[in-house]
């Protein structure tokens, strides 16, 4: 059997807040910066999703169905191209046109709704569904969750909501000795098949691609395609996010060219196979992998600590989620609109204080000054909802 | 009269002081001359003639050279001191400097020197240069003055400069102290020394507040005999109060000021979590920024009261206005406070306050709440008694506003004359 190189790229913009000021508060309920979001979105669009989005629709047609991918687009991210740049949403309807593109489900704000509120994160997953259906016409079949967080406990909610395959992240500290080149399942849920990223393998190209301080710098695809060869295992699974091509690596530092160079390669050898996901669990489970705490792709703890790592985020979102039954009260669609855009894992993100280890990729995603900034104006702007929530119930 | 800065540019409280003082004394019939490092020439001279010291060369009256050698040779030059910022404004202000240079390295006699009379990272060199001219202006307008007035440390070399050219009697205005600005064991020693060979020099050493005559007293050494307390005044003229549209329907509890230590920031988060345990309908906003705002935050997302506890950043002019239009109890728990003016303009906006025992204020505010900093018990009761008994709230605001209307200068003024009177008749 061949062994089948699993390609998957994580498409999500946040929605970013505009600096919102306690004098706001019960005053002003627009929280979002339309202009900051528009600039970055067309941006990104033009550097990495309109010319990504071409390169890899030509070599799909090149190479006749043998060239596979799978794309998560959170709904945060279709709400923002609708608006935008609505030619990059034909560009991927078209690559969904080829059959050879599987669109993956996750909640629809790229939300922690998991951990907050097992209600929300049910309504989050139907909701990107029904998006995903509405825009591409096809109905996703395999679940990721946001930044790939996961647990025995997450993975049986997944399978409840009926979907099959999961992807997660490889994380040293759950593996072991295992290798993450293998189809594994969830221990209480066996018939739910988990995907298990390399990070080794991923982050050489998401991360390392351009790093001149890199020992392997410069990577080519003949070398890169040798060590896929090389790999132990059936499966080989490279996830990261879309934006590694042309945004965070840039076009010069020659990555559209290696990844064209690196898909005809591997279509090219008799020893390799592109698959989606779905078509990834053809290779058998070879055993069980348990998770009792969650886990992630993120920093070198692949845990939670980016978003509940410290005692700002952690009342930011306990607040958040505090307010859930009163939604469901209020019942009101503007409310649930905002909800969800509050919901985005990135405004955590930006409350991180973990600066050290981590601190660079940190700062390149983050609109605000400090954490403390970040949660000074989310604070604000959640206390302005909170208090059209409880209107809102009032009125009921 | 020696100050550091005068109204409309002014960084500090001592300016607003200084213009409130020279205004009173005036009303009172004294004449002030009123020098400072760096004038900018629109300064409302109406109640005091100003005297710019960068316009002034350093000792040009030949003669006495010898003598003025001698009588300031005691005068050091130092520099990279700062006496009311945290470490990142410190930073901020070298790099300005840096990019500024506006002093001269050096100045001998016969020359000028530009003051940037700021509070920058050469203060100490411009709080020597300003003694300098100071004696040579002292020595220019011997025959104008009687007696020689000077406010807080950064002008007391000059005032005793002054003194020793002159030979009238010196008056040192204690605004606040070296253990106001850091706590104990943080006092600048080079400050400290100023401060002290000031008091020592001085006829007569006036303080803001018993609460600093008792520091003068016990950390400075200084005979109880010659310090009088002069409580600040207020100068609301020409205010009227502002009414802004509120956004929230509850209740605001508001802390106006520095986030630093001397504030008191964390017993008023302290309070703060306790009222919200008790009753909903009411927020907390903490205006201001210092160096103990990023532990502020930690601590109010450590308590859970996040969604009811908001931070503003630093104010500027209208801006603090509207928050006290905003506030319905105003609270200042400063550990140490020489005087502390916030809470006469909460209370001039009809926000009854709650203030610490320890700051100078709480002498002769009557009908501010009064607790001690470190009772966040008795804190979070007054607050609660605020906001839930009308009674107590609307008389609170009533004869507040009245209270802080009736502290004028002119009073304040008429008790340094006293002084002044007292001190030329010694």
């Amino acid at each position: 059997m061949k062994k089948s190189i699993c390609l998957y790229f994580q498409v999500h913009q946040p929605t970013r807040l505009r600096l919102y000021r306690f004098f706001d508060i019960g005053k002003d309920s627009h929280y979002y910066d339309d202009f900051q979001n528009r600039t970055i979105l067309r941006r990104i669009a033009n550097k990495c999703y309109l010319p990504m989005n071409e390169m890899l629709l030509e070599q799909i047609k090149k190479h006749d169905g043998k060239l596979n991918i799978a794309f998560s687009i959170s709904g945060s991210a279709i709400e923002q191209f609708d608006r935008y740049a609505p030619e990059v949403l034909d560009s991927f309807r078209a690559l969904a046109q080829t059959g050879c593109v599987e669109f993956l489900c996750e909640t629809y704000n790229h939300s922690l709704s998991a951990l907050g509120n097992e209600e929300e994160f049910v309504n989050q997953v139907r909701k990107h569904k029904a998006t995903i259906e509405k825009y591409f016409g096809v109905t996703p079949k395999t679940f990721r969750n946001t930044e790939l967080i996961y647990s025995d406990h997450i993975g049986e909610l997944v399978h409840k909501l009926g979907f099959r395959t999961m992807l997660t992240e490889g994380a040293r500290h759950i593996m072991g000795w295992r290798s993450p080149n293998y189809v594994y399942n969830n221990p209480v849920k066996t018939g739910l098949k988990l995907l298990l990223r390399n990070y080794t393998l991923s982050d050489d190209i998401a991360f390392r691609f351009s790093d001149r301080g890199w020992n392997q710098w410069p990577l080519t695809a003949e070398k890169y395609h040798q060590w896929l060869r090389d790999a132990e295992g059936e499966l080989v699974n490279l996830f990261m996010d879309y934006e590694t091509f042309g945004e965070h690596q840039s076009a010069d530092c020659g990555i559209f060219d290696f990844m064209k160079a690196l898909t005809d390669q591997v279509v090219a050898d008799k020893t390799l196979e592109f698959v989606t996901p779905s078509k990834a669990v053809k290779h058998k489970s070879v055993g069980e992998i348990s998770v009792a705490e969650p886990i992630s792709w993120a920093d070198e703890e692949r845990d939670l600590s980016a978003w509940l790592g410290n005692e700002l985020q952690q009342d930011a979102f306990k607040k958040l989620y505090s307010i859930q039954e009163k939604l469901d009260v209020a019942d009101d669609p503007a409310l649930w609109a905002d909800y969800g855009h509050l919901q985005e894992s990135d405004h955590l993100y930006y409350m991180c204080t973990k600066f050290f280890s981590d601190g660079e990729v940190h700062q390149r995603f983050n609109p605000y000054g400090t954490p403390y900034e970040a949660f000074i104006n989310y604070m604000n702007v959640l206390s302005d909802f909170m208090i059209r929530v409880d209107n809102a119930v009032a009125e009921k | 009269m020696f100050g550091w800065e005068f109204p409309p540019h002014i960084a500090g409280g001592l300016g607003t002081a200084c213009e409130g003082i020279v205004k009173g004394l005036a009303h009172n019939g004294v004449e002030t001359l009123f020098v400072m490092p760096s004038a900018s020439g629109d300064e409302d001279q109406s109640c005091t003639t100003i005297i710019n010291a960068s316009d002034v060369a350093v000792s040009n009256v030949s003669e006495t050279v010898d003598e003025f050698l001698n009588k300031v040779k005691f005068i050091n030059v130092d520099s990279s001191l700062v006496p009311y910022v945290d470490p990142d404004e410190y930073f901020e202000a070298i790099e300005k400097m840096k990019k500024e240079s506006v002093h001269e390295t050096t100045v001998g006699f016969g020359q000028k020197f530009k003051f940037s009379g700021k509070y920058g990272a050469n203060l100490l060199e411009e709080v020597s240069r300003y003694a300098q001219v100071g004696g040579t202006i002292a020595m220019q307008h011997a025959k104008e003055f009687d007696i020689i007035h000077a406010h807080d440390w950064l002008t007391y070399l000059a005032g005793i400069a002054a003194k020793e050219l002159s030979g009238k009697p010196l008056v040192v205005h204690v605004h606040a102290t070296s253990f106001d600005r850091g706590s104990d064991d943080m006092v600048d020693s080079r400050v400290y020394a100023i401060e002290k060979r000031g008091m020592e020099a001085a006829d007569c050493v006036v303080t803001v507040s018993d609460l600093t005559r008792n520091i003068v007293i016990n950390k400075y050494g200084i005979d109880p005999k010659k310090i009088v307390t002069v409580h600040n005044a207020v100068d609301f003229s020409g205010r009227e109060n502002i009414s802004i549209e509120r956004g929230v329907k509850d209740k605001i509890v508001t802390f106006l000021g520095r986030i630093t230590f001397q504030k008191g920031p964390e017993y008023f988060i302290e309070a703060a979590a306790k009222v919200l345990k008790r009753t909903d309908n009411v927020r907390f906003v903490m205006a201001g920024s210092g160096d103990m705002m990023n532990k502020a935050i930690r601590q109010v997302a450590r308590l859970g009261i996040s969604d009811r506890f908001h931070f503003t950043g630093f104010l500027r002019g209208k801006e603090v206005q509207e928050m006290f239009a905003l506030s319905d109890v105003y609270i200042m728990p400063s550990v140490s406070e020489p005087f502390g003016i916030s809470p006469l303009e909460a209370m001039r906006s009809n926000v009854p306050s709650i203030i610490s025992h320890q700051s100078g204020a709480a002498e002769v505010l009557k009908y501010a709440l009064k607790v001690d900093f470190w009772d966040v018990d008795a804190l979070a009761d007054d607050i609660y008694a605020l906001l839930k008994y009308p009674a107590l709230a609307n008389f609170a605001t009533k004869e507040g506003f009245d209270e802080v209307n009736a502290l004028k200068w002119n009073g304040a003024t008429a008790k340094l004359k006293k002084v002044y009177e007292n001190v030329l008749n010694q």
